[in-house]
């Protein structure tokens, strides 16, 4: 029994009246702030005149930040591709725990946002620095056999070099990885789980192996799933601030960073806004190319 | 330049509040800007919102001054200037008392950001260094009462370099300590240093040396191993780096704790800044702030705090209580050869920061 929204509009208005203002107050406004200060320019130093230039985004076209762009999309390419590599098999098996395991599956993959990112940052860094605890366990385990080698008659060896972990591209993309990964496995795992267990033992006793059964039935029916999961990763890991500005090397900018640097230091706001909506303009895209794939196995049914 | 800061366009701050009143039709009262309440100190509520840097104060300053006031200090902290100046630029958020440094209390005085000191309410001015009364970049001292100074350096591990690595060379056009070099973030300070490196002052910068500086420092990247925002002092102790940028009084804090680490001004000169205290524009408690101003530059108080935080102190009757071990230490008062080719660093204009920055966006990218 469907009923119409007409035919009740004031419980409508209610229910959809603070959502709607949370929206419009935190969020359509100060983007349409942030849209108007993109076509101005700066008029000393607190003011902005609104010009209607284009000059904000030809300048954020330049080469420079094109590439700034590209690098971004990059890094966080390789995020989303190891996410949803490491991410597959976790969701695959919390799928089919037993349902008493995999609520506490679950709750192990949500553990994380329960710390700040801050501090799960500043943890890792504690982990990867040069006298971190990585290098402090190799280092003790290079002693441990340094130590052993001249008894065996083996030549001693050299003094421990502490591997590079922290301030590089590796570090970045590792802390991306660690940050985003449960938001691959959350879609995953609601997309595997809902899958049809019979079509699974079909393929098993039509003589796939389960490697075929994974490939050819389980990822096809799963794409929607991963679309959404490749989606809510790529687009956080694009804009990605905090990880790239502390676990980055020299070379890590992303363009989060030269944003962020345009309201801070360069004082140009004007700039600043127009990177941002550029970065928008790609979130919209991937967004298009998201409901582009997850519309096609629909269709295909 | 000053004066035609507001009168092309709108201020972003009218917009905010012009938008935001008109969409939302209802007007919000920001949480810091409360009326000032009747109260014990002179009509004003017995609170004070002060915006600090971090390690910045005395252990027992804040309480000792609500033992002697009556007034409770909220501190909050911010990392850098630019923070400091984003965050005020789109109106005060309820802050009392803020500490810029010189170059920004020059830029904010001229975006008309802080409000002028009443001399008369700060008696403990008079404890101040002389030499520190009229500076260039606020003249009269009409917004700002100075709370420390610092020079930039480098701070080093003993135990990893050779010798004394007095020249700014070892971080800038050397691969001598490849990979154990961490050089400021801030790109101002990044190119102003350089420029002293190739024998310029650090103002008035000329755009040929600027697109050398930048070849330079390109070239120069990938023996560094990062640019950190002042916190340069941490990687140097956890041994991420062995030679880094930073300030005297930063590497001074770490140097109590670990014996190999030691500080050197280069032979080339550098870049010197002063932090002020200051009371910006729309301050909900004026009063409560010149109190506590002026106790921070009382000579028992400003002794105190240097006892923290180990900055070289403009205040010329807290230093004379201080120790020897402070007032002789050459880490904080660097001897006087080495400050001779030491500057300020003018504030010049928005267009050169911006340009500074497009720089160091070029170095970092490349």
């Amino acid at each position: 029994m469907e009923q119409s929204w007409k035919a009740a509009k004031s419980l409508f208005a209610a229910v959809l009246g603070p959502p709607l203002f949370w929206l419009v107050a935190f969020f359509v406004i100060p983007l349409a702030i942030v849209w108007v200060y993109s076509f101005g320019q700066n008029q000393g130093l607190v003011g902005i005149s609104f010009t209607g230039t284009f000059s904000n985004y030809a300048r954020a076209i330049e080469p420079l930040y094109l590439n700034i762009f590209a690098k971004s999309a990059w890094i966080a390419a390789i995020t989303t591709a190891l996410c949803l590599v490491v991410g597959f098999p976790v969701a695959l098996a919390i799928t089919f725990a037993p349902t008493r395991t995999k609520a506490w599956l679950l709750l192990l993959v949500m553990l994380p946002f329960w710390t700040n990112l801050l501090i799960r940052t500043y943890a890792l860094m504690a982990v990867l620095r040069t006298e971190g605890y990585i290098n402090k366990s190799l280092e003790w385990l290079w002693n441990g056999v340094g130590g052993l080698a001249p008894l065996v008659g083996l030549a001693r060896l050299g003094d421990f070099q502490p591997l590079e972990l922290l301030h590089n591209n590796f570090a970045v993309v590792l802390g991306l990885v660690y940050v985003h990964l449960p938001f691959m496995v959350l879609p995953l795992y609601s997309a595997l789980d809902r899958l049809d267990r019979s079509l699974l033992e079909a393929s098993l006793d039509l003589g796939a192996g389960h490697l075929r059964t994974l490939f050819l039935v389980v990822v096809p029916m799963a794409l929607p799933g991963i679309a959404s999961g490749v989606l809510i990763t790529f687009i956080p890991a694009l804009g990605a601030y905090l990880t790239p500005d502390l676990l980055g090397g020299p070379d890590s900018q992303m363009i989060a960073n030269v944003i962020e640097r345009q309201f801070k230091r360069a004082n140009d706001w004007p700039f600043g806004a127009a990177m941002s909506f550029v970065l928008m303009y790609f979130t919209f895209i991937a967004i298009a190319i998201q409901a582009v794939l997850s519309r096609k196995p629909r269709g295909a049914r | 330049m000053n004066t035609n800061g507001r009168l092309g366009g709108m201020s972003r701050r009218s917009l905010l509040t012009a938008v935001g009143a008109a969409a939302i039709g209802v007007s919000f009262t920001a949480c810091g800007q409360e009326k000032p309440a009747a109260g014990p100190t002179g009509g004003e509520e017995p609170k004070l919102n002060f915006y600090n840097w971090d390690t910045y104060i005395g252990d027992t300053t804040l309480a000792d001054f609500k033992k002697a006031a009556g007034i409770d200090v909220n501190m909050s902290l911010f990392a850098t200037n630019d923070e400091l100046f984003a965050k005020l630029k789109a109106g005060n958020p309820g802050f009392d008392v803020i500490v810029p440094a010189n170059e920004f209390v020059t830029r904010m005085s001229q975006a008309d950001l802080l409000q002028p000191l009443d001399h008369a309410k700060i008696p403990n001015k008079k404890n101040i260094d002389p030499a520190f009364l009229n500076p260039d970049y606020d003249p009269g001292r009409k917004f700002s009462m100075p709370y420390t100074w610092l020079v930039t350096g480098i701070g080093y591990r003993k135990s990893k370099v050779k010798g004394v690595p007095d020249s700014w060379k070892w971080l800038f056009d050397s691969d001598m300590y490849k990979g154990k070099i961490a050089l400021v973030s801030d790109s101002a300070d990044l190119i102003r240093i350089a420029a002293k490196y190739k024998g310029h002052s650090l103002n008035n910068i000329p755009p040929e040396l600027v697109t050398e500086i930048e070849a330079m420092l390109i070239k120069q990247k990938p023996y560094v191993k990062a640019f950190h925002d002042d916190n340069g002092q941490d990687m140097l102790v956890a041994r991420d780096v062995d030679l880094v940028m930073e300030s005297n009084g930063d590497i001074a804090q770490v140097m109590r704790d670990d014996p190999d680490l030691a500080f050197v001004v280069p032979k080339e000169g550098s870049l010197l800044n002063s932090d002020t205290l200051c009371i910006p524009k729309g301050a909900p408690r004026p009063d409560n702030a010149h109190k506590f101003i002026n106790y921070l530059l009382d000579a028992k108080v400003g002794a105190g705090i240097s006892k923290t935080i180990l900055y070289p102190t403009p205040n010329a009757a807290a230093r004379a209580l201080m120790p020897d071990s402070y007032k002789d230490n050459p880490v904080i008062f660097p001897a006087a050869d080495a400050m001779a080719k030491c500057e300020y660093g003018a504030f010049e204009g928005a267009e050169t920061a911006s340009l500074y920055e497009q720089v160091v966006t070029r170095v970092r990218a490349a």
